[in-house]
């Protein structure tokens, strides 16, 4: 897919960040992303591309059913939008994507590089074992010495290849003066290669290229399966990104132009039209609206902004078209000043080691420091170089980490590959050893453990006529509590009724004629209603006596409560935090059975609230999707964010979460946990193989027939061990 | 023992197409859809080969 970065318009990246050029240079040929998030048989891919091909300007269409997308040839004035609705029509959801910030993802080079050495060190190792089969069943003189030269004809170019990222990573770690996992590794292939190379030389009996070559085999399968663990979690979580393609409407000189965020300059008056985010940060100069606060401060309630206040980034205007002047654009935002606060948590976190690393600064040293011992101690007993010289070498190949190197990477790819059939995406390597221990478990309220979407809990007491009335009013904004009792009154079937003179007052609510009298749907207050609560609501004046007063909740996900339950049988505390009132967020954790809940935090307050728990020893997992989460998120010892959640929220966090359903996080832990547990089962198996290893080997009985035995034993044995966990659930 | 002088030649021979084989495969990205390729298989419609994108 590197092809995508060297022909075509996505060469160049500023092309596609800036749609408004792309359209006044003509190009030959526009290249188009779509995802289909819903897409998954044989006849999906036919009939997407089969509504594509008919397009007049489309050339060709393929879809890629593993990473559920579609890229496009179009010719250069077919925009994304058209064809995504093409595929609407034909019955699946589609989306445009960003190709600028996809095709970082595409270059998996790396991932083809460690496949291509695997394959020529597969084939060596093949071949080189089939000669010494013969050597092990009895060749001898002359035949032996062919055989091993014919062996180190092939083994040395192999390696040579094959066994690099090997040598270049011990290379890089002896320059810095630290010892990894590679270094014994480089230090056995070499001194297997030189001493069998030596013993040919002299005619003698053993030679170990199989083993360097299986060894080396072994391994590279080890960094093939983490390599694609990543690479789909990475391409998966970019796809995110590239989802939110960010544009805005810049007014110059009275007309409207749309242009990329990041062309935007200070004092730029920028256009924010219902239903969008705020690109900047500004202070409004036209316009009255409601904005959705929530994605920043956790507040469901909308909050009025006209004329002189400020807006910040990523709030939603809901109602009226909005006019900002920008006060801060790109890095100054507030949204990006978080950002930047979040990476210098994170670094805190990434000092956190894997048990692999914790394995392998035991093992490497010990390694060592066993073979050395083994070639003087012989040399001491012996006298005899050459012996003890070849005794040293197979020491350092029977404990070589073959094990050691698959035991990690083949249990995380399982166990990742089953929690993204299951809807998490796993985007941090030491995610799943994070979650295994954590105890304490911090929910934030709206848009995690509710849907930031809510429903109106009074609407059976109102009679027919009242609820006609309020579904025709309502249909004419797109507030959210509007659509609440539109969605409630299409439940019902709630008859239509005609309304004339329907305009909305952008801030305040809808208003209309009927049979000649006024009537209003909107903010109390506008109405003249009193309201007693907090809560969220909305009332109705229907001209003739008080106004209604319609009161909303907002929902909990799907799963909520099922995830506190089983949360909570597998021992774990469960918290919930939010910026919104009190009231709310009462209602919200009884109902979800929630003893501990916190009400009116600051993101400060968030991330202070989490250090504690954490200084108190206890592991914190942090759930949470807005902007004033993503302090806590980083300062937690591993979190989640929903997929719908900000940029910034997701960048944030180790795991996202692509379904609506919250039940996933339960079987997450639990994953978790049997992941670590067959990792750690996985040493075992290692550690005991060495004990029984390498007493043989110091003893000087390990014959290259026993190397290669006990080594794809111990292999194969922690990839079957890991493959475990697939079958489960 | 003049077998040996054919045999392994051969083998190696035969060896070596296979991972040359491979390699092509591998350069002409047809690793990049696993499932959908597993799929396209069902397909009455002739598809010759992956487009590069």
């Amino acid at each position: 897919m590197t092809a995508t970065a060297t022909n075509g318009p996505a060469s160049c990246p500023g092309c596609l960040s800036a749609p408004a050029a792309r359209a006044e240079v003509p190009l030959p040929d526009a290249q188009l992303a779509l995802s289909l998030p819903t897409i998954h048989c044989q006849a999906c891919i036919s009939k997407v591309e089969n509504s594509l091909t008919a397009h007049a300007g489309v050339r060709a269409a393929r879809v890629n059913l593993t990473r559920k997308r579609v890229m496009i040839d179009a010719a250069p004035g077919v925009t994304a939008q058209e064809l995504a609705d093409l595929v609407m029509a034909a019955g699946f959801e589609a989306h445009e994507l960003d190709l600028g910030a996809l095709s970082q993802t595409q270059t998996d080079a790396a991932s083809r590089d460690i496949l291509m050495r695997l394959a020529v060190a597969g084939f060596a190792a093949m071949n080189v074992m089939l000669l010494s089969v013969a050597v092990w069943s009895g060749a001898t003189d002359a035949t032996r010495d062919m055989f091993h030269w014919i062996s180190a004809a092939i083994t040395l170019p192999a390696l040579a290849f094959s066994a690099q990222p090997f040598f270049r990573n011990a290379w890089a770690a002896l320059r810095a003066g630290r010892l990894n996992m590679d270094v014994p590794i480089t230090l056995a292939i070499v001194l297997a290669v030189v001493t069998s190379l030596w013993e040919t030389g002299l005619s003698g009996k053993h030679a170990y290229f199989d083993a360097a070559l299986t060894l080396v085999f072994f391994l590279l399968a080890g960094r093939w399966l983490d390599s694609r663990a990543r690479s789909a979690a990475r391409s998966a979580a970019e796809e995110l990104t590239a989802l939110e393609v960010p544009r805005a409407f810049r007014i110059q000189n009275g007309e409207t132009s749309e242009i990329a965020v990041s062309a935007l300059r200070l004092g730029d008056h920028v256009l924010v039209r219902p239903g969008a985010r705020a690109p900047v940060d500004g202070v409004v100069i036209d316009g009255t609206s409601e904005v959705d606060r929530s994605a920043l401060t956790g507040e469901a309630m909308p909050v009025m902004r006209t004329v002189g206040d400020p807006m910040s980034t990523g709030e939603v205007n809901l109602t009226g078209p909005l006019t900002l002047e920008a006060t801060a654009v790109g890095t100054d935002t507030s949204l990006h000043q978080l950002a930047a606060l979040v990476a210098v948590a994170e670094s805190g976190r990434s000092r956190y080691t894997s048990l692999a690393d914790r394995a392998a600064k035991l093992y490497a040293p010990g390694v060592h420091i066993l073979s050395a011992l083994a070639f003087l101690g012989w040399l001491l007993w012996s006298g005899d170089m050459r012996v003890s010289l070849n005794i040293a070498a197979a020491v350092l190949i029977i404990t070589c980490p073959c094990a050691l190197g698959l035991a990690v990477p083949a249990v995380t790819t399982a166990a990742s590959g089953r929690l993204f059939r299951k809807g998490l995406l796993i985007k941090n390597a030491t995610a799943l050893e994070r979650l295994a221990e954590v105890d304490t478990v911090v929910f934030d309220k709206t848009g995690t453990v509710t849907l930031g979407m809510p429903r109106a809990t009074n609407w059976h007491d109102l009679t027919q006529d009242q609820q006609s009335l309020a579904y025709a009013l309502a249909r004419g904004s797109s507030h959210p509590l509007a659509q609440a009792i539109v969605t409630a009154a299409q439940d019902d079937d709630t008859a239509e009724i005609a309304l004339s003179n329907l305009t909305e007052q952008p801030g305040f609510g809808t208003q209309a004629h009927y049979a000649d009298r006024p009537v209003r749907l909107g903010r109390p207050e506008w109405i003249g209603a009193l309201v007693e609560t907090d809560g969220l609501c909305t009332a109705l004046d229907t001209g003739e006596g008080a106004p209604i007063i319609l009161r909303f909740e907002d929902r909990p996900r799907p799963g909520a409560a099922d995830l506190m339950a089983a949360l909570k049988r597998q021992g774990m505390r469960v918290i919930l935090l939010s910026g919104d009132r009190q009231a709310p967020v009462a209602q919200t954790a009884a109902h979800l059975g929630m003893p501990d809940f916190a009400a009116e935090m600051l993101p400060a307050d968030k991330v202070a609230f989490v250090q504690r728990l954490t200084d108190e020893g206890q592991r914190v997992l942090m759930i949470g999707d807005g902007l004033n989460d993503t302090g806590a998120l980083a300062a937690a010892h591993v979190s989640i964010s929903p997929a719908q959640a900000l940029d910034a929220a997701r960048a944030a966090s180790d795991i996202v979460l692509l379904g609506q359903d919250l039940m996933p996080v339960a079987d997450a832990v639990a994953t978790a946990r049997l992941a670590t547990k067959r990792i750690r089962e996985n040493f075992q198996i290692a550690t005991v193989y060495n004990i029984v290893a390498v007493p043989l080997a110091v003893a000087g009985l390990a014959t290259p027939l026993i190397a290669a035995l006990a080594m794809s034993t111990s292999s194969l044995t922690v990839s079957v061990n890991a493959l475990r966990i697939r079958g489960r659930g | 023992m003049n077998v040996l002088a054919y045999l392994i030649p051969i083998s190696l021979i035969l060896g070596g197409l296979g991972l040359a084989g491979f390699l092509y495969t591998l350069r002409s990205r047809q690793y990049e859809d696993p499932e959908g390729d597993s799929r396209r298989i069902l397909s009455d419609e002739w598809d010759d080969k992956p487009k590069s994108d």
